[in-house]
């Protein structure tokens, strides 16, 4: 095994290769982010939903509720399967990317509005009603006193979500997306030992998510002794 | 004409009463307190009053004019013209206390940046604040938060300040340094409307004490009256008990 | 565009893949608790154990927490026949997912192994409790409050991402759904039902799992 390796090896890492390779991680983390942040746009808009009162928003209340519950009760891979299949009728030329970022984006949308979620809700209400009589309206409470209040709450978790989600798009190999681990399968395919090419895309993907990892758990322990009050 | 008049305003948190056929009135200048027990309905009436709570009846009538507490022209007009300071301070823990005064008169209001802030720093100074610019409400102690809510309400240009409770929740070494500052506000003609636990502070600087007790306006009068000579029996009791403490 | 939608065909293959789904449900009890136990030991080592043993799991612990799991699928499935080591499908899916979820176990398990405070058991030794009794009464509900919540929710995590198997043609929920959607053509209705199934399975698990916190262990938290 370790002489076939041995043996392979000039042929796999050449300029070509490690180029291909890179372009692939790109769209690895191109998901991953297009995924957080339309995720937290989406999941931000979800939560304050959520945080409505009034009978008129009831609907709407359902709606968001509905949807963060079972976007996070669905395997990924079947949201793919589902989103694949729901787009490529309507649109025949979407490209596989696309159809993978938006189910990644209906995913991530529904669990980081849970985590969006639990960051409004650590905003003490009085700090709200101090807004509330000087007059702020709804959007200014939020920007000016809910959001960076809000922040060291949402954004730890939010990192362990991208940690997790680097991993999950992997999955969009499976639909042709050529992302890090659908290049794995194409060094499988054209011959070369498994261990060279899924070894080198495990240690790629942990160069993207260990980073990462660890941010999040210096943010934790950065950002956790929150508010004395 | 009073500046602030209040007509059998009710309130009621699901099937609870708190608040039952309210009415009470201050004129420009006046300081009224509200005193009574616990649970009393106090500190609600000036929630409602501000629209943080919803009253299911009565009117309130600011300057002469109906407030619409269902809509937003109304309260957000009549929220220009009060402000509160609550018993937790409520100051935003993510601005500085310079930028707490100065955020409503800035973003709201829309008022030009150097009177406000030479405002505020002068509000500061006069509530004693004025070498904590800088600091954030978590560096401060509960006495500093509370003057510089105070200051933060003033900032507004009220014609009416609401006081909640805002000694209640301070350490008992640090209610006179929030207690000299509201009574120098007194001094300056601004009209008040306390409520408060503290029974000598309030005898002191009110016009005019209002007591409630279970929702209810059990009495009102001037203080010597309130404290002296109770009409009601609830009064007497209430009051006898406090000042024998 | 005119699609109708049928799912007849589908609800028809009812029973087929309800039988997905319990294979689905074999795959994840073994990997679940063969992951408990090995994170269990994990968790000791790494908490009591010296310090090259502590290195090697940590190391683990990080390298297999940041890395794909279909990639390390995909290691295992291929690279062990390089290595004369043949296993079918279901058998290298099963394995690799313990492996995998070890790791996270192990953390997890560390997390309570790590949260009983000498403090407490010196308590409890001054009231004359036993050794059997401090573990019933001291230790066991303290490590299960820290230590169940995350467990619960790594369980559910497992149920959605065991659909992976299904990559590698094992005939559980997701792999039935694949079959049925490539005979009948009714792809979007099959996946549809498919995910209605998952989302009934993590509710019926989640219930489970808190009733079996609130009841047994006293444990009382929101799950996942």
């Amino acid at each position: 095994m370790w002489e076939r390796i041995w043996f392979e090896a000039p042929g796999f890492f050449t300029y070509h290769n490690a180029i291909f390779f890179l372009e692939a991680a790109g769209r690895t983390l191109g998901m991953t982010a297009a995924g957080c942040i339309s995720g937290f746009v989406f999941g931000l808009i979800l939560a304050l939903l959520r945080q409505t009162s009034s009978p008129a928003f009831l609907p709407l209340r359902l709606i968001a509720i509905a949807y963060v519950e079972l976007f996070r009760r669905i395997p990924f891979l079947v949201i793919v399967f589902i989103v694949l299949y729901a787009i490529q009728p309507l649109f025949p030329d979407a490209s596989l990317f696309a159809i993978a970022t938006i189910a990644v984006c209906l995913v991530a949308t529904a669990f980081l509005s849970e985590i969006v979620r639990a960051g409004l809700e650590s905003v003490p209400q009085q700090q709200i009603d101090g807004a509330v009589t000087l007059n702020f309206g709804p959007l200014r409470t939020l920007w000016y006193v809910v959001l960076p209040q809000a922040w060291r709450v949402i954004i730890p978790p939010a990192v362990a979500f991208a940690v997790m989600f680097i991993k999950d798009t992997s999955l969009a190999s499976h639909i042709g997306v050529i992302e890090l681990t659908f290049s794995g399968k194409m060094f499988l395919n054209r011959g070369f030992s498994p261990l060279l090419g899924f070894g080198t895309v495990l240690l790629l993907y942990f160069a993207m998510s260990y980073p990462l990892s660890r941010l999040g758990a210096y943010l934790e322990n950065r950002l956790a002794p929150a508010r004395r009050s | 004409m009073p500046l602030l008049d209040v007509r059998n305003l009710s309130c009621s948190y699901g099937s609870e009463k708190v608040l039952r056929d309210v009415s009470l009135s201050a004129d420009r200048g006046e300081v009224v307190s509200l005193i009574g027990p616990s649970g009393s309905g106090k500190s609600t009436f000036l929630r409602a009053l501000v629209g943080l709570e919803a009253p299911d009846g009565g009117c309130v009538l600011f300057d002469g004019s109906e407030v619409d507490y269902a809509q937003r022209s109304s309260l957000r007009d009549l929220r220009s013209r009060l402000a509160i300071v609550f018993q937790q301070y409520n100051l935003f823990q993510n601005m500085t206390v310079l930028g707490n005064v100065t955020v409503a008169p800035l973003r709201i209001q829309k008022r030009p940046r150097d009177e406000v802030e030479a405002l505020a720093r002068d509000l500061l100074t006069r509530v004693g604040m004025e070498a904590k610019l800088d600091a954030y409400p978590a560096d401060l102690s509960g006495g500093q938060q509370q003057r510089v809510a105070i200051a933060r309400a003033l900032a507004l240009k009220p014609e009416i300040l609401l006081l909640d409770e805002v000694t209640s929740a301070l350490d008992p070494e640090r209610v006179n340094e929030v207690l000299d500052t509201i009574r120098q506000l007194t001094g300056e003609g601004i009209t008040m409307l306390i409520v408060s636990h503290e029974m000598a502070f309030v005898r002191e600087v009110s016009t005019r004490v209002v007591m409630m007790d279970g929702g209810y306006v059990v009495e009102e009068g001037p203080p010597q009256q309130i404290f002296e000579a109770p009409t009601q029996e609830r009064t007497r009791d209430f009051v006898g008990k406090i000042l024998k403490h | 565009m005119n699609y109708s939608f049928d799912f007849a065909e589908v609800l028809a293959e009812l029973p087929y893949l309800l039988g997905g789904a319990a294979i689905t449900l074999q795959i994840v009890f073994i990997a679940f608790f063969g992951g408990a136990l090995l994170g269990l030991f994990g968790a000791l080592g790494k908490v009591y154990g010296p310090s090259p043993l502590r290195r090697s799991i940590n190391a683990y612990v990080v390298f297999v927490t940041n890395t794909p799991a279909l990639v390390q699928i995909f290691v295992l499935y291929y690279a062990l026949p390089d290595a004369g080591i043949l296993l079918d499908s279901l058998t290298a899916v099963v394995i690799a997912l313990t492996l995998n979820s070890a790791a996270y176990l192990t953390d997890i398990i560390r997390a309570g192994v790590v949260s009983v405070r000498q403090t407490e058991i010196d308590a409890a030794l001054t009231l004359n409790m036993g050794r059997l009794q401090i573990l019933r009464h001291v230790l066991l509900p303290h490590i299960a409050s820290t230590v169940f919540p995350p467990l619960s929710n790594f369980f559910i995590w497992l149920m959605l991402g065991s659909s992976i198997a299904a990559l590698f043609g094992v005939e559980e929920l997701t792999g039935r759904a694949i079959n049925i959607s490539t005979a009948n053509l009714r792809t979007i209705e099959t996946f549809i039902v498919v995910a209605v199934i998952y989302v009934m399975l993590t509710l019926l698990a989640s219930g489970a799992l808190s009733l079996l916190g609130r009841r047994v262990l006293g444990v009382r938290q929101r799950l996942v």
